[in-house]
């Protein structure tokens, strides 16, 4: 790929007539995650045929984001801890314990223990810090153990795996527990649980403009320091496919509709006069996606503008290195698991207010699917390597195989056998990429 | 030239790093007893010695990577506790390791600013600050360097080797330990390495310079320390020994004045 970018100036063929790999090339997008997008549109279209053409239908594929919401979150945290040479196997039981733990609040803890009736505003914010602290605190105490006693990750959090999953029997003595604040139902998406409309489209503007605004400032960087800059048409390029992106994910959300009951109760709650096709009212963006998107951001500027992030790549890279470089290594890896420890707790929120509760075994093999997502979306165990965004897809990927098969009428097990099968193609493919270009 | 100066120059002014009786034992292995041995500025100090001499394990001391279990370390006349290489770095000591501690994984400004990142106003990465800087340094160095924004691994081992001198001199280094840092290149970087030691050396930084290349040593250094099974057989000036004596030493771990007939026989068997 590298050769393809220096040769091709100097080569009067390649000027003449540009190939795509080396247009491809001008505009410095990452060719593997450009890829993982092309494998999930691909499988995608593929449902989409099989199923007749009602996959695509907005509200599928709004289904299948909110389905994929809770593995993406995890799976951004994840990529930290394995790029870093640990692993992470307590991720479902801790969202287990969480999911739990909101349940128990609302329902017991916060109106008996601490006085907060269902009256008080803001218990479902309440709740989240509550859920994310002790999120954070099981990180520590696990990040700890990893880093500074040195025992190997794989069984410390394989104990927290099994220990955990154990604990959640204990706080509700084996019982499922529901009846979350109508507050923090909303977390868990649906018709209500949605930006709507207007909204939406502003968080599409907003995007557009961070797109475009980001480009024009690093363009402004890079000259200013007189660096090589990417052509002109290269830069346009990538601020039109963006924004025409940002806005046709919007367009989409926004063709997802109120269902039609739903939609009539409220225009007469309202006052609303109801037209002869019922009244139309945009769902947009589903909570727990703003939430993937907010982690994504977040997660992808810790690890890539950040020291922490620059640390656990060095790290994974070369640990010697990194230690001789002076970082504090030790603290760095605590601090990936105290951040596994909040993904959780944002996972776990999603997954209880999908419940409206919660039960002994939310989060049940979230482990293994947290993984597969890094994995697929380019993650390597031999550390030092993965992206964010690539977990992100890789979440979708997983999941958009299992919806699509639960679409065509292939069962839960069925599922299984093309999700493991998928999970070693995917690497095996990249090891055999990584052969061929280096 | 430096045979006849070294030693007036050496009497007269502080040396840049005394180390001191320093003793460092891994489990029962002793490896470096009560080693004494100094730098003065701008001189260039050969530290040879066979595989487990304690070379690197003395010099890992120095930068902070194994704290000694006894002894001083003085840098400039002062008593200092170099516990870690955050230490070493306070004190202007860069290390150039025989591993090349290079990150593989991330471009050639993270590795130069690792542990030590520019940064915006804001806290986070100052990435073209960092390349600026790299860029610069580099164009000093090694001009046809290029790939400012690849992982090092795509890199040549001169270029790599570039990259771990370069942080070395951004960082203003006073004393640096270079632990063979030709061992792994081909001959015009070989060159290009040595020249570099003698640029340092004229803007006065002081350098351990330990190899196993008696060419290299001999070429380069104004003394030439010898160590054996830990200990410093003895520190001597370029001029007053010839490399024979020196491979005598590392072989036999005894001065040339102390070797026996026999031992003589038995090294000229072994040649």
């Amino acid at each position: 790929m590298a050769n393809v970018a220096d040769a091709a100036p100097g080569q009067v063929g390649a000027r003449s007539r540009p190939s795509i790999r080396s247009m491809l090339a001008a505009t410095e997008i990452d060719l593997r995650l450009f890829g993982m997008l092309l494998a999930l549109a691909l499988i995608l279209f593929i449902f989409n045929v099989a199923s007749g053409g009602t996959l695509f239908q907005p509200t599928n594929m709004v289904t299948l984001s909110v389905q994929a919401s809770g593995i993406a979150i995890i799976a951004t945290g994840m990529v930290l801890v394995i790029v870093s040479r640990n692993i992470d196997l307590s991720v479902g039981s801790l969202v287990g314990i969480i999911a739990m733990v909101y349940a128990l609040l609302m329902t017991n803890w916060l109106p008996n223990i601490l006085g907060l009736g269902a009256d008080v505003p803001f218990r479902w914010a309440i709740a989240l810090a509550i859920g994310i602290a002790i999120g954070a605190g099981f990180g520590a105490l696990q990040g700890f153990i990893i880093a500074y006693v040195g025992v190997p990750s794989f069984i410390v959090t394989l104990g927290g795996l099994l220990s955990i999953r154990g604990l959640v029997w204990y706080l509700s003595n084996g019982a499922a527990v529901s009846g979350l604040d109508p507050d923090f139902q909303l977390l868990g998406g649906g018709a209500q649980g949605s930006l709507g409309g207007t909204a939406t489209w502003i968080v599409a503007a907003v995007g557009c403009v961070a797109i475009v605004g980001l480009l024009m400032y690093n363009r402004g960087r890079r000259r200013r320091y007189g660096f090589p800059l990417r052509p002109l048409w290269a830069e346009v390029l990538l601020g039109v496919v963006g924004c025409v992106a940002v806005l046709g994910v919007a367009a989409f959300a926004n063709a997802n509709l109120w269902p039609r009951g739903l939609a009539d109760r409220f225009a007469a709650a309202h006052n609303i006069p109801v037209p002869p096709g019922g009244y139309q009212i945009a769902t947009g963006f589903p909570y727990p996606i703003m939430l993937v998107i907010g982690v994504t951001l977040v997660m992808a500027w810790l690890a890539t503008r950040r020291r922490f992030g620059r640390y656990v790549y060095a790290y994974g890279g070369n640990p010697d290195a990194a230690d001789l470089a002076g970082i504090n290594t030790r603290w760095t890896i605590l601090k990936t698991y105290v951040l596994m420890g909040v993904l959780c707790a944002i996972a776990a929120a999603i997954a209880a207010a999908r419940l409206n509760g919660s039960t002994l075994d939310v989060g049940q093999s979230y482990e293994l699917y947290v993984i597969a997502a890094a994995v697929v979306g380019g993650t390597s165990f031999a550390g030092g390597v993965g992206t964010i965004p690539g977990a992100v897809i890789g979440a979708f990927v997983m999941q958009s195989l299992a919806y699509g098969l639960s679409f065509i009428g292939v069962d839960s097990p069925g599922q299984n056998v093309v999700a493991g099968v998928v999970l070693i193609l995917a690497v095996g493919f990249d090891a055999w990429n990584r052969r061929r270009t280096s | 030239m430096t045979a006849e100066a070294a030693p007036m120059t050496t009497a007269e002014r502080t040396p840049l790093v005394e180390m001191r009786n320093i003793n460092v034992a891994f489990g029962g292995v002793h490896a470096v007893r009560d080693v004494t041995i100094d730098l003065y500025e701008g001189e260039v100090i050969g530290l040879v010695g066979g595989n487990g001499a304690g070379k690197s394990t003395l010099m890992r001391v120095l930068s902070g990577a194994h704290p000694a279990d006894s002894g001083e370390i003085r840098i400039s006349g002062e008593t200092r506790t170099i516990s870690n290489p955050r230490d070493a770095r306070e004190l202007a000591i860069e290390t150039i390791y025989q591993t090349l501690a290079l990150a593989d994984n991330v471009d050639a400004p993270a590795n130069m600013f690792l542990g030590r990142e520019l940064t915006t106003r804001w806290g986070t990465l100052d990435e073209s600050a960092m390349e600026d800087a790299t860029r610069k340094v580099m164009g000093r160095l090694n001009p046809n360097f290029t790939r400012f924004t690849q992982p090092v691994k795509s890199l040549s081992g001169g270029q790599r080797q570039a990259v771990a001198i370069a942080r070395a001199v951004y960082f203003n280094a006073k004393i640096l330990i270079m632990d063979e840092p030709t061992a792994a290149l081909g001959p015009m970087e070989t060159a290009q390495v040595r020249n570099l030691i003698r640029q340092l050396k004229t803007e006065g930084i002081g350098i351990f310079l330990i190899s196993h290349d008696i060419h290299d040593v001999f070429d380069l250094s104004d003394r030439i320390s010898v160590m054996y099974h830990g200990r410093v057989v003895d520190t001597v000036n370029k001029g007053s020994i010839t490399p024979d004596d020196v491979l005598g030493m590392i072989i036999l771990g005894k001065k040339p004045g102390d070797v026996t007939q026999e031992e003589v026989a038995q090294l000229e068997l072994r040649g």
